[in-house]
């Protein structure tokens, strides 16, 4: 490729029509091509080694292992928050090892969402602001971004308490801000870790329908988890022990709910 | 170009950086607040010092100007020689003469009378109080006075009458006028009508006891010599006048006659008392140098606090340059703040201190914009470190570590 950058106004709308505007719109949403991280120490430790996996779009599917795994890792090597030691990531067909810093993080503004265990909202911000805030860095201009974040909050059932602020909300709601914030960009794939961590077994149950509404939506979603019962009920299991990807299994009922 | 068709450089609009530096501030009021007292304090001496010392200069000036700057004096000089080369007793008449002079006034020295309380006193102790002679309009020419009593008028200038100026009644222990009260002046007593107010324009006159022409003469045997005389000139005037004063005053020995004007040393004194305090000053930059290390100390606080915001930002697309430019306008903010707290206390001191002595407040420029622009770099400086520490900060250990 070899035209201009689009000036930011002009990617961001490219983004806004279609989350894989740039790149290779028939390659899968991310496909980790086998990846090898090793964390330097006496001795070093290496937390993954040679995984790979392919996720197209529209899926759901639950990674498991139990901690010391590498399955955080795995996570945070797929929201390209950290780079392999060897082996490639692809986002959308956007290979992550030859991109600059700067390049990565536009792509996590535009193709990645986050839903982290501990929530991690701004409690000084309104649930709207919380939200909006996940399209900040995307280059979208402010009032775009508040109406699209009033339309993530009524995907998560919360459009009745926009200008809440965290420490008003129960943690379930807390958790499905923060599910909308990883939404409200249409990331090519949102990337859950332990997302019911934080939660009670029933708010915890709520929010896993909800990411299967959200699946059946079309969103594609990656769950990080230690739990088997939760990876049970996604239509796709991983299981990763000692940083190797031990199986990969498809239920046939793809509704985890 | 990239080879992946992203964007190249993507900069938060101003408003969403706005937003993002006064989250510190908005969140943290009271440490935001002390944080920037540092800088409040220095930018507050320093304005208040720089304030005063204008807005005294200003004072003074304003002072002189209602004094008049058309006074000119002509005094006795030196000639060459060495000797004193007095005015002649024409001297006065003949300055009256220039074209827009408007008063002529003079006095003269009395040569060997001296003043006392009474005969009692030793002669040796005259208290550098010089006795002279003063025409009867003087006091309108300098503008000034009498703080009590009265002046010299045709009659008493024929009289054994004495005027005292401002210091000299203090000298002698003469605070107030009453009937009979009288000073030995040379052989005899003269009796007191009047204590003059401080004279600004001719301070030799606080010093003198003034006594009439006619009186000196009579009872002093004056010689009626002028040793100064003062003349107020029409104010677009004054150059002419002042280049033709010397040769009029002594046509003789016009080389021999010291013209000058006393509102322009004033002018110059008033210049230099507006130097301001060094010491205040110095006092000032330590409070502003103090005040940046509370700054610096404080972001470096905060960016340990905000490591999981500073995470999340990082996940959510912020580049390295977005943090760090959000930490260091935290920090130029919190600068700007004390700032404008700083000068808005030393314009406040200023105007106050400036109200009880009836001067003009003047704040220069020079200082509140340079107390402004110093507390920006300062927060800049501060901000530095910690911002760049900010954006250094890997995401997964922000992110995955308690």
């Amino acid at each position: 490729m070899s035209h201009v950058p689009p000036p930011i106004s002009e990617s961001a709308a490219l983004v806004a029509r279609d989350g894989a505007a740039l790149g290779d719109a028939e390659a899968p949403v991310l496909d980790v091509d086998r990846v090898t991280k090793t964390y330097p120490g006496e001795p070093p430790v290496k937390a993954l080694r040679e995984a790979s996996l392919t996720i197209g779009p529209g899926e759901l599917v639950g990674i498991v292992g139990p901690s010391g795994s590498g399955k955080t890792t795995l996570l945070q090597l797929m929201g390209t928050l950290d780079r392999p030691t060897s082996g490639r990531v692809r986002i959308t067909g956007l290979d992550v090892a030859t991109m600059a810093d700067d390049d990565v993080a536009y792509l996590r503004a535009t193709r990645i969402g986050f839903i982290f265990q501990q929530f991690f909202l701004a409690e000084h911000s309104t649930a709207l602001d919380n939200v909006a805030d996940g399209l900040l860095y995307a280059g979208i201009p402010v009032g775009q971004r508040r109406e699209r974040a009033l339309d993530a909050l009524q995907l998560v059932g919360l459009a009745d308490r926009p200008h809440a602020r965290p420490t008003q909300l129960s943690g379930g709601q807390r958790q499905r801000v923060a599910i909308a914030r990883a939404l409200v960009g249409r990331p090519a794939i949102v990337l859950a870790d332990e997302p019911t961590g934080n939660l009670d077994q029933a708010t915890g149950q709520s929010i896993l329908d909800l990411v299967g509404q959200l699946h059946q939506a079309g969103s594609t979603i990656v769950v990080i988890t230690h739990d088997h019962a939760i990876a049970e009920r996604m239509p796709r299991k991983i299981e990763i022990l000692d940083g190797r990807i031990v199986a990969d299994t498809r239920t046939a009922s793809p509704d985890p709910s | 170009m990239t080879a992946t068709g992203l964007p190249a450089r993507r900069r938060l609009p101003a408003s969403d950086l706005t937003r993002l530096a006064t989250i510190g501030l908005r969140t943290r009021k009271l440490r935001a607040a002390l944080s920037a007292l540092g800088i409040a304090i220095g930018v507050a001496a320093i304005v208040a010092v720089l304030g005063l010392s204008a807005s005294s200069q200003a004072g003074l000036l304003a002072e002189i100007n209602q004094l008049g700057t058309n006074l000119l004096t002509a005094t006795d000089g030196q000639s060459v020689t060495g000797g004193v080369v007095e005015l002649p007793t024409a001297a006065p008449a003949m300055i009256g003469r220039i074209g827009g002079v408007q008063q002529v006034q003079s006095i003269g020295i009395v040569n060997g009378a001296s003043a006392y309380r009474n005969p009692h006193i030793p002669t040796a102790e005259t208290n550098g109080l010089t006795v002279q002679a003063a025409s009867v309009g003087l006091l309108e020419a300098l503008a000034t006075g009498v703080a009590q009593g009265h002046y010299l008028n045709a009659a008493t200038a024929r009289e054994p009458v004495a005027v005292l100026g401002a210091t000299t009644a203090r000298l002698l222990g003469i605070d107030r006028i009453y009937p009979g009260e009288r000073i030995w002046v040379g052989t005899q007593w003269f009796y007191v009508t009047g204590i003059l107010n401080p004279a600004v324009l001719a301070s030799d006159i606080d010093t003198s006891v003034l006594v009439g022409y006619p009186a000196a003469e009579k009872y002093l045997s004056f010689d009626g010599h002028p040793s100064t005389v003062y003349l107020r000139a029409q104010n677009e005037r004054v150059d002419a006048v002042d280049n033709l004063l010397a040769g009029t005053a002594n046509p003789e020995d016009p080389s021999g006659v010291n013209i000058s004007q006393p509102s322009a040393a004033l002018v110059a004194q008033a210049d230099a008392k507006g130097a301001f305090d060094g010491l205040f000053l110095g006092l000032g930059a330590v409070a502003l140098l103090v005040g940046a290390v509370g700054v610096a100390n404080i972001m470096i606080i905060s960016v340990l606090e905000r490591r999981s915001e500073i995470g999340l930002r990082r996940a959510l697309g912020a580049t390295k340059g977005h943090i760090r430019t959000q930490f260091l306008s935290e920090a130029v903010l919190l600068g700007l703040l004390g700032g404008v707290l700083g000068v808005a206390v030393g314009a406040a001191a200023t105007s106050i201190y400036a109200h009880t002595k009836h001067w003009a407040t003047v704040i220069p420029t020079d200082a509140w914009a340079g107390g402004i622009a110093a507390s920006l770099l300062i927060g800049a400086l501060a901000g530095l470190i910690p911002a760049v520490r900010a954006a250094r900060l890997s995401p997964t250990r922000a992110l995955w570590s308690v």
